[in-house]
Parts: C-alpha cells; structure tokens; sequence
C-alpha cells in the first residue's frame, strides 16, 4: 500500500470530506510523527506500535576497502516497536 | 532531550488545527489511518509512505528460545513480524535534531 492508496481508502471512508482535505489529514498525521521524533520525543500509537529514538555512540570505523580507521559521530536513529494488537492480527490465521 | 509521550489524541488535535475539522472527527481519522495500515499489514501487503518510511513484513521460522526465569528451552513459532525502514528523510531529521 502507498500513501495515494491509503489517502484513497480514508476518503472511501470519510465521503463528506474533500479528497485534498484527507490528504491533508495524512501529511499532518506523519509530520506530526516526523516533528516529534526530531525533538526526541516518543510515539505511542496503542494497538499499532510505537515509534522513539535510539542513541548510537560515536565508533572508530574502517573502510572496509582501505582498511583506514574513520571516526564515525554520535547518531539519532528512529526506531519502530510494533504494538500488540497489530502484532497478534499479524498471526491470526496460523493459530 | 525532551522525553515527552506523543499519543492518538496529540495527533488528532494537530489534524484539528491543519486541517479544520472537529477534534472529534479528528480523532476518528487518525484512528481510520492506523486501521487501513493495520488491515494492509494483516492481510501481508507493506504499507509505503514516501518520505516517511516503510513498513515491510518478514517471515520468522521456528527457533528455540529459553524461559529467562527458568532456563527451560522452549520452541518459539514460525511468525510473521513487522519492521519499519524510516525514509532517508526522516533519518536526517531525526539525526539533525
């Protein structure tokens, strides 16, 4: 599914609102998420998962054709759990 | 850092100030949103968001774990799990902060 694909289902389900306006619901839902992870905060969607930030340290990598020692910097990286709900339908059908 | 908890009502009240609509039916679409992703995932098809990221889904094969507590070894079933690959973009904007 891409996102004109869910943009498309969510208006099937809202006929009273402007195709632009469910669009907009969508973008705001995920720069929302987006803004919010930039600032270090966490994502609780219950039932669907939840998003946070992980720290990485700085390392001293290699390249691996060089074999040269690269310092590599301290990095922010979004990290995704999925919730429970999500995760037992995602095995409904093999119980 | 800030450690604040961003949840469904935090964001329906950002869609209630985009886009104009009650904060009820707001809630009501960020609801509808993570239920269509939910449905996709369910049914095995990925959900991708450009610019965003994507949700993939993986096939686990059986392995054997252990109980933490008591040690005793247990089969952990075959399953399948999701995991999300952020966009290129959403890592640079969570990496500058």
């Amino acid at each position: 599914m891409t996102k004109s694909e869910l943009v498309q289902q969510l208006a099937e389900r809202n006929p009273h609102l402007y195709l632009r306006d469910v669009e907009k619901v969508v973008d705001t839902i995920f720069d929302e998420i987006t803004q919010a992870l930039s600032r270090g905060d966490r994502v609780e969607l219950r039932g669907f998962g939840a998003f946070s930030v992980k720290e990485r340290e700085g390392r001293i990598g290699r390249n691996p054709r060089t074999g040269e020692s690269v310092k590599v910097g301290p990095k922010r990286l979004p990290f995704f759990k999925t919730g429970k709900a999500l995760r037992e339908r995602l095995n409904e059908s093999k119980k | 850092m800030s450690s604040k908890t961003i949840t469904r009502a935090d964001l329906a009240s950002a869609v209630h100030g985009a886009v104009g609509l009650s904060l009820n039916d707001s809630g009501d679409l960020v609801d509808h949103t993570l239920e269509i992703m939910s449905d996709s995932l369910a049914e095995g098809a990925p959900v991708k968001l450009s610019s965003f990221g994507s949700f993939m889904l993986r096939e686990k094969g059986e392995r054997i774990g252990r109980n933490p507590k008591t040690g005793e070894e247990v089969p952990i079933s075959p399953r399948r799990v999701v995991t999300f690959r952020a966009s290129h973009i959403l890592k640079d904007q969570v990496n500058r902060g």
